[in-house]
This record gives C-alpha cells, sequence and structure tokens, in this order.
C-alpha cells in the first residue's frame, strides 16, 4: 500500500464521517420536524443565516423547513458552560460520552453504500474496509455502547443516572441475544454447504439481488426490528433514559458538549441501525423486491442505468432512501406508542423475542435443509 | 399519612419478586419537588427495594398559600379570585362552587339563567379538565402525542373562556348573587361548534390508548383502589367511581337544575389505572352531552339576583345616574355583600371531585372561617397505600390517573 492510497483512504474516511454527522444532525432536525407533523404543530421554522435569508423564495423556504436549526443547536451545545458536579468520578465521566460516540462511528467504516460496474466490468463496492466478519463487526462495537451508559450512571454518582445505567445494562445485553439470533437464518442461507463462510455485508446484500430477506424470512426481520429499537434505547424501549419517571435517566447529570455527544451518540446509533436493517433484510442497494434490477434494465434497453456512475448513483440512492425511511419509522414509531414499564421491557426480551428467535432459528435451518436436499 | 396497610395482591407481588437468599439494602430516594411526574411541586421521598416500592411518603405543602386564612382577610367577592386558583385547571368551576356556597348561606335563589350559565361553564370546565388530565397521563405512559392532541382542543376551549370572562386562565366569572356579566351574542353557537369538534378528539384518543397493547399493560392493574379504601380515604370524583362507587353530587344533591338534565355516571369495577381512564373518557362525552342538553333549553330572562340589594351590585349605567344605586354600589364594594351569620357547608362536583366550602359566617361582608375541602388532597392520601409493591414507572401512571392539582392540595 503506497501513501498515495493510504491518504485517499483518510480523506474517504473523513468524508464518510462528515456524511454520517449531517445525518445525525439532520435526524435530530427530522425527529422535530416529524414529532411537529404527527402532533400537529409547526416545529423549528426561524433558525436562519444572514446571507440565506436574504436569497427571496429560496432562502425563506429553507429558513421555514428548518435547514441552519442543527448548526444553532450545535453551536448551543459547544458555547454552554460545561457543568462536572463535584460529585462525580472524573475519569469515567469524562470517558462515558467519547465511549458513547466513538463505536458507532467505527461501526460505519464496514458498513458498504452501493455498488456497481466499472469500464472493465468488475464489480466495485462503495465501503471503507469490507471486512470478512462485517456484522459480527458491527455486533462487537455497537456493544461497546453499553458501557457508555453504565459509566455514565455509575460515574454520575447520583441515584437517578445510576437507576438508568442499571436498566441499561440489563436491557442492552438482554437484547442483543434475540438480535444475533435473528440474523443467523440469513447467514445459514447464504453460507452454503461447503462454500467457504463468510459474514460480509456485501455478501448478504449480493444474496438479495432478487429476493429481500424481509420476504423470504419475515419472522427473522420482526425479531431484528424490535430488537433494534432496543439496543437503539428508541421508546418504547427508551428504559434508561424514560423521562417521566427517571428525569434524564444516565444522562442527568452532563450537560453541554458532554451531552451532546450522547445526544447525537443516540442518532449515530439510529443511523447505523436503519443501514444495517436496510442491508441485512431489505435488499440493501437492490431497487427491486423480487427482481435483479440489472437483468430488469438489461431487458428493457436501459442497460447503461447499472453500471458506471449511473449505476453507482442509482445503487446509492435507493440505499440512502431506505434508511431515510427506516429512520422515519423510528421517530414515527417513537412519537406514536406509550412506553413500556421495565420489568416489561426484560420479560419482552426473555421470555417472547429470544423463544421466538429460537423457534425461527430452528424452522429456517430446517426449511433451509429441506432445501438443499430436495431442490 | 399511615402506610400500615398492605394490599394483598401488592404483598403478594412484593413477595415473590424477593427472593430471600441475600441481604438487600433499601435506596431512598427522592421524586420531586421538581420532578416531570409529580405535577407540580408534589414530593415523594420513596424507599426502593431494586425498582420497587417499598415506601412511599409524599410530602405537601409546596404551593401552601394560606388561602383559608386569607380568606378571613377579605369580603366574600373579593375571595373569588383566590378559587381560581385552587384548581387552576377548572377555574369557572371553582368560582361556581365557591358563589353557591355563600348563597347558600345568604338563602338567594338563583334565576334559571344564571343557573344554566352556572351549569354550563361547569361542564365546559370539566371537559377541559379531563382533556388536560388524560393528557398528561398519556404523556405519563410514555405517549406525548396524546397530550397535544388534547391539548389543542383546551386551546380552543380557553378561546371561548376568553370571549366569555375576558381571560384565559384564571378567569373569576362568578360573583355572590350572579355573574360578572352576561353571555356574549353567538356565544353559545361556537360553543355548540366547539363540541362538534371535540367529540372526534376524544374518540381519536380513545384509539390511541384504549385498545393499545403497551397502554394496556401500564395500566391495568396498577394501583388499584378498592371500594372500601376509596371510601376509607375520602376519594372523590373520577378516583370514586373508577372504584365502583357510583357517587355524583350532580345526580345525588342535585344544583343548578342539574335534576332536569338526563345524563349517566360512568362507573368502573376494578378501581385501577385503567378504569380511571375509560371513566374519564367517557365523563367527557357526558359533559359534551349535557352541554347540548343546557344550551338546547338555555333560559331567557336575568342572570342575576334582582332582589338582593345587598348583596349583587348594580348595573353600571344605574350607578352612574341614580343616587339609591350608587349608595348600594358603595356598601357592597367597601364592606362586601352582606350575609346572614350562619354556618353552611356546600359540596359541588368538580372535575377533581368534590369540591366543598364550609364557611361559619357571624354576618358581615367577611367570612369568620372558611374551609375548603380539596379532592385533590383526598385523592393524594390513598397514594402511600397505593404505591407500595408499584415499581417506579407505576408510580407515573399512578399519579397521571389520580388527576391531582397541588394548587387545590396545597390551598
Amino acid at each position: 500500500m503506497d501513501w498515495l492510497d493510504l491518504l485517499i483512504r483518510v480523506a474517504l474516511g473523513l468524508v464518510v464521517i462528515s456524511v454520517v454527522m449531517g445525518v445525525c444532525m439532520y435526524s435530530v432536525l427530522a425527529e422535530r420536524k416529524v414529532s411537529a407533523w404527527i402532533q400537529g404543530r409547526v416545529g423549528p421554522n426561524r433558525t436562519s443565516l444572514p446571507i440565506i435569508a436574504a436569497i427571496p423564495v429560496v432562502g425563506r423556504f429553507l429558513t421555514r423547513l428548518g435547514i441552519f436549526q442543527p448548526l444553532a443547536d450545535g453551536g448551543k451545545f459547544l458555547f454552554k458552560e460545561d457543568v462536572i458536579p463535584a460529585h462525580v468520578n472524573k475519569i469515567y465521566f469524562v470517558l462515558a460520552p467519547i465511549i458513547a460516540f466513538v463505536p458507532a462511528l467505527v461501526t460505519i467504516s464496514v458498513v458498504p453504500f452501493g455498488q456497481y460496474f466499472d469500464a472493465a466490468g468488475a464489480v466495485k463496492t462503495l465501503i471503507l474496509a469490507n471486512v470478512d466478519v462485517g456484522l459480527l463487526f458491527i455486533f462487537a462495537f455497537a456493544s461497546l455502547g453499553v458501557y457508555a451508559l453504565v459509566l455514565s450512571g455509575w460515574a454520575s454518582n447520583s441515584k437517578y443516572p445510576f437507576l438508568g445505567g442499571v436498566r441499561a445494562s440489563a436491557q442492552l445485553v438482554s437484547y442483543e441475544l434475540a438480535m444475533g439470533l435473528a440474523v443467523l437464518p440469513v447467514f445459514i442461507w447464504i453460507n452454503g454447504p461447503g462454500a467457504s463462510g463468510s459474514l460480509s455485508l456485501v455478501r448478504i446484500v449480493e444474496a438479495q439481488h432478487n429476493w429481500w430477506f424481509v420476504l423470504t424470512q419475515p419472522l427473522s426481520a420482526l425479531v431484528f426490528v424490535i430488537a433494534l429499537f432496543a439496543e437503539t434505547n428508541r421508546l418504547p424501549f427508551d428504559m434508561p433514559e424514560s423521562e417521566t419517571d427517571l428525569v434524564g435517566g444516565y444522562h442527568t447529570e452532563y450537560s453541554s458538549f458532554k451531552f451532546g455527544f450522547f445526544f447525537v451518540g443516540e442518532y449515530a446509533n439510529m443511523t447505523v441501525g436503519a443501514c444495517v436493517i436496510t442491508l441485512v433484510f431489505f435488499g440493501g442497494w437492490h431497487p427491486l423486491p423480487g427482481f435483479d434490477w440489472i437483468e430488469v434494465a438489461g431487458m428493457t434497453g436501459w442497460a447503461w442505468l447499472a453500471t458506471g456512475i449511473p449505476g453507482a448513483l442509482i445503487a446509492f440512492a435507493t440505499f440512502a432512501a431506505k434508511v431515510v425511511f427506516f429512520l422515519f419509522f423510528f421517530i414515527w414509531v417513537r412519537w406514536t406508542v406509550p412506553r413500556f414499564r421495565y420489568d416489561q421491557v426484560m420479560s419482552i426480551g426473555w421470555r417472547r423475542l429470544l423463544p421466538l428467535a429460537i423457534a425461527n432459528l430452528i424452522v429456517c435451518a430446517l426449511g433451509i435443509a429441506a432445501i438443499d436436499r430436495f431442490l | 399519612m399511615a402506610t400500615d396497610y398492605t394490599f394483598p395482591e401488592n404483598a403478594a407481588r412484593a413477595a415473590s419478586a424477593e427472593p430471600a437468599e441475600f441481604e438487600t439494602e433499601k435506596l431512598s430516594i427522592s421524586m420531586g419537588p421538581s420532578h416531570p411526574a409529580t405535577h407540580g411541586v408534589l414530593r415523594l421521598q420513596l424507599e426502593l427495594d431494586g425498582e420497587t416500592v417499598v415506601k412511599c411518603d409524599p410530602v405537601i405543602g409546596y404551593l401552601h398559600r394560606g388561602d383559608e386564612k386569607i380568606a378571613e382577610n377579605m369580603t366574600y367577592n373579593q375571595f373569588v379570585p383566590y378559587t381560581d386558583r385552587l384548581d387552576y385547571l377548572a377555574p369557572l368551576a371553582n368560582n361556581v362552587a365557591y358563589a353557591l356556597a355563600v348563597e347558600r348561606l345568604a338563602r338567594l335563589e338563583l334565576p334559571p339563567r344564571c343557573q344554566a350559565i352556572r351549569a354550563l361553564i361547569c361542564e365546559m370546565a370539566r371537559v377541559s379538565s379531563h382533556l388536560l388530565g388524560v393528557g398528561v397521563y398519556g404523556m405519563d405512559t410514555g405517549a406525548m402525542t396524546i397530550f397535544l392532541v388534547t391539548f389543542t382542543e383546551r386551546e380552543k376551549l380557553y378561546n371561548l373562556f376568553e370571549e366569555l370572562t375576558g381571560a384565559r386562565f384564571t378567569t373569576s366569572y362568578t360573583r355572590i348573587g350572579g355573574m360578572s356579566r352576561d353571555i356574549p351574542d353567538g356565544w353559545l353557537d361556537r360553543v355548540l361548534k366547539f363540541c362538534e369538534g371535540v367529540l372526534p378528539v376524544i374518540d381519536e384518543v380513545d384509539k390511541l390508548l384504549t385498545r393499545n397493547r403497551i397502554f394496556l399493560d401500564r395500566t391495568e392493574g396498577v394501583g388499584v383502589i378498592p371500594k372500601d379504601v376509596a371510601i376509607a380515604h375520602g376519594l372523590t370524583g373520577a378516583n370514586l367511581r373508577a372504584s365502583g362507587v357510583a357517587v355524583d353530587m350532580r345526580k345525588d344533591k342535585p344544583y343548578l337544575g342539574y335534576e332536569q338534565y338526563d345524563f349517566d355516571v360512568p362507573v368502573g369495577t376494578k378501581g385501577d389505572c385503567y378504569d380511571r381512564y375509560l371513566v374519564r373518557i367517557e365523563e367527557m362525552r357526558q359533559s359534551v352531552r349535557l352541554i347540548r342538553q343546557i344550551i338546547a333549553t338555555f333560559p331567557g330572562g336575568a342572570w342575576y339576583c334582582e332582589d338582593a340589594k345587598r348583596i349583587f351590585a348594580p348595573k353600571k349605567d344605574k350607578i352612574l345616574t341614580s343616587m339609591e344605586e350608587l349608595i348600594q354600589n358603595f356598601m357592597i364594594v367597601t364592606e362586601g355583600p352582606q350575609m346572614p351569620a350562619g354556618e353552611v357547608y356546600f359540596e359541588a362536583e368538580n372535575p377533581k371531585g368534590v369540591l366543598g366550602f364550609f364557611i361559619h359566617s357571624k354576618g358581615g361582608g367577611v367570612p369568620y372561617r372558611l374551609k375548603i375541602r380539596s379532592p385533590s388532597f383526598s385523592s393524594l392520601s390513598v397514594l402511600p397505600k397505593v404505591a407500595v409493591g408499584a415499581m417506579v414507572a407505576d408510580l407515573a401512571a399512578i399519579l397521571g390517573s389520580l388527576d391531582f392539582v397541588m394548587g387545590e392540595c396545597d390551598r
């Protein structure tokens, strides 16, 4: 690997991180706008930049859309007083927000954004690091996120954050089991007997060029989505911070940019979660369920749409649209349903979701074995 | 408030939850006075075993203003604005309850139009209070959107209140012996229009919550108040009726001509949080039914007692043109409405429960002693018993379902 290659990779990494940060900032805006829409309110519509606000129609439209609100929010987080209470354990108190934020950014490096054929006809994947253990890598790093909640709850040395931390550790550990079991049938499907195994996300998406896994394994997808809600601390499973009984939960004692890290970290986790569900169950960058896009394009004489730059753009746009839909779905659910109680969350995780995931795994394994033998 | 009594089902739950293999330490935690679930300035001193509440002591008095003592130092009319601040979610109903108590002391007979106006605003206040109660209850269980859905309707009610009384929040609409003014032209039609709009919203809340699995999990069997405990603690209003006791002052001791209207009193069976929610939803529908009947039979005539010369101030144009009325107005403003000596206790069915006023008068324009029986205080008194064995998150649901107001509890 020469220096130029390394430089390009670093630059690409920075680009991806800034895009993900942008998505996080704007999913905060989306949360506020969508909740306003659901609740019959207006949402943020005042924040503006002096130059852009002067543009006749567009500036006004962008302001009404609240497009500059994330800048103001970020600025506010930066310039507020950063209070570190006297009673906290300082090292862990400072460490916790970092841990909340970093795993989400690390996991994005193995997420593929699209695929296309270059001029020579070789398959190119838009990905930072095509690791062979892609999904395992994501699970491993995402589960580090629980340390952020536990550490912040513990280091705050205060009762409400403590309860939040206890809830977080129990909840996140429980739902990881169901989540892992939900994706196992997918791996059994793509790793046929005798073939060399792979957990790569690219491989998973390529296996869905025709039928998405949500169509062939709907139960796995359902269990995965529910577990994902619990893993990202979204309502109805937002036990660690449920504000009606724990005030702010684990981040009660945090202020300024440290709170901002928790806040953006939650949305970064949500974004990665939306990417993963899109890739594993909803066909990644394949636009049509049930049809191979490249074949369809070839048959209708639009083959140039599936190759080169247009192919890359369409693949990326498809992927982005699906991710945005899932982000919207997360927000939609949050503002519609009430919150579970802590013991109910645990009971759902262990007594409903886990048996369901195991049963689903057995049924899928038997089904796949039968297909292998008789078809 | 003693916590010596434990509920059989709660005790069983507490026993099954805790295997006696290892010693656990209780966590004592203070919930409030500034906490999202405590609706104002209630403080709960909790002792937790894990997430289970072992002991719950409500600490009240953060909003104590000494209303009863204040009443002894001012004339009867001057106390009307203070009643706004009791249950500040239904000030119109408080005004009416207080005015009725004083008028009973003065043995005034209200003209039918005045009674109809008062009954109408009482029912509107009930809808307003229950809309907020149900909305906040939804928010306590995590359903934020319910709150904004109901609050939007409440804004429309406030617009009507503003048009009627000149104020949106603290209305001070009644006077002893009448109202501060007549209803504006076309106002009744706008109230009817509001009624048409509010019923679909109640149905919408019904659709979002009543059969919602998560809401059912959070409220069914939570915070059960059996019939005998509810009676022993003096619970009233929707909280009592949810426990299966069909007591409603509008039916049992009719006032303001409630006996001429046709309405049902919804009653619960189990007395849990879910029943209290259902009772409130149905009471809103019954209130709308009442509002429609009252408007359909709205009487004409005077909207104040014309024969109460020493109690109700005369019309403004008369004061400016006639000597007799000028003196009468002067006496009522400076010395207060003149009451006979005696004692009276009157209780009205307010949105939060039975609001009672006990007045001891030694004659003249100022009460010797005024005692307020506030329903929120009684509702809160049952909390130490209900909360034991519940989880921390249940507390939010229980507090929301009891629908109390600290302004009334602390007085």
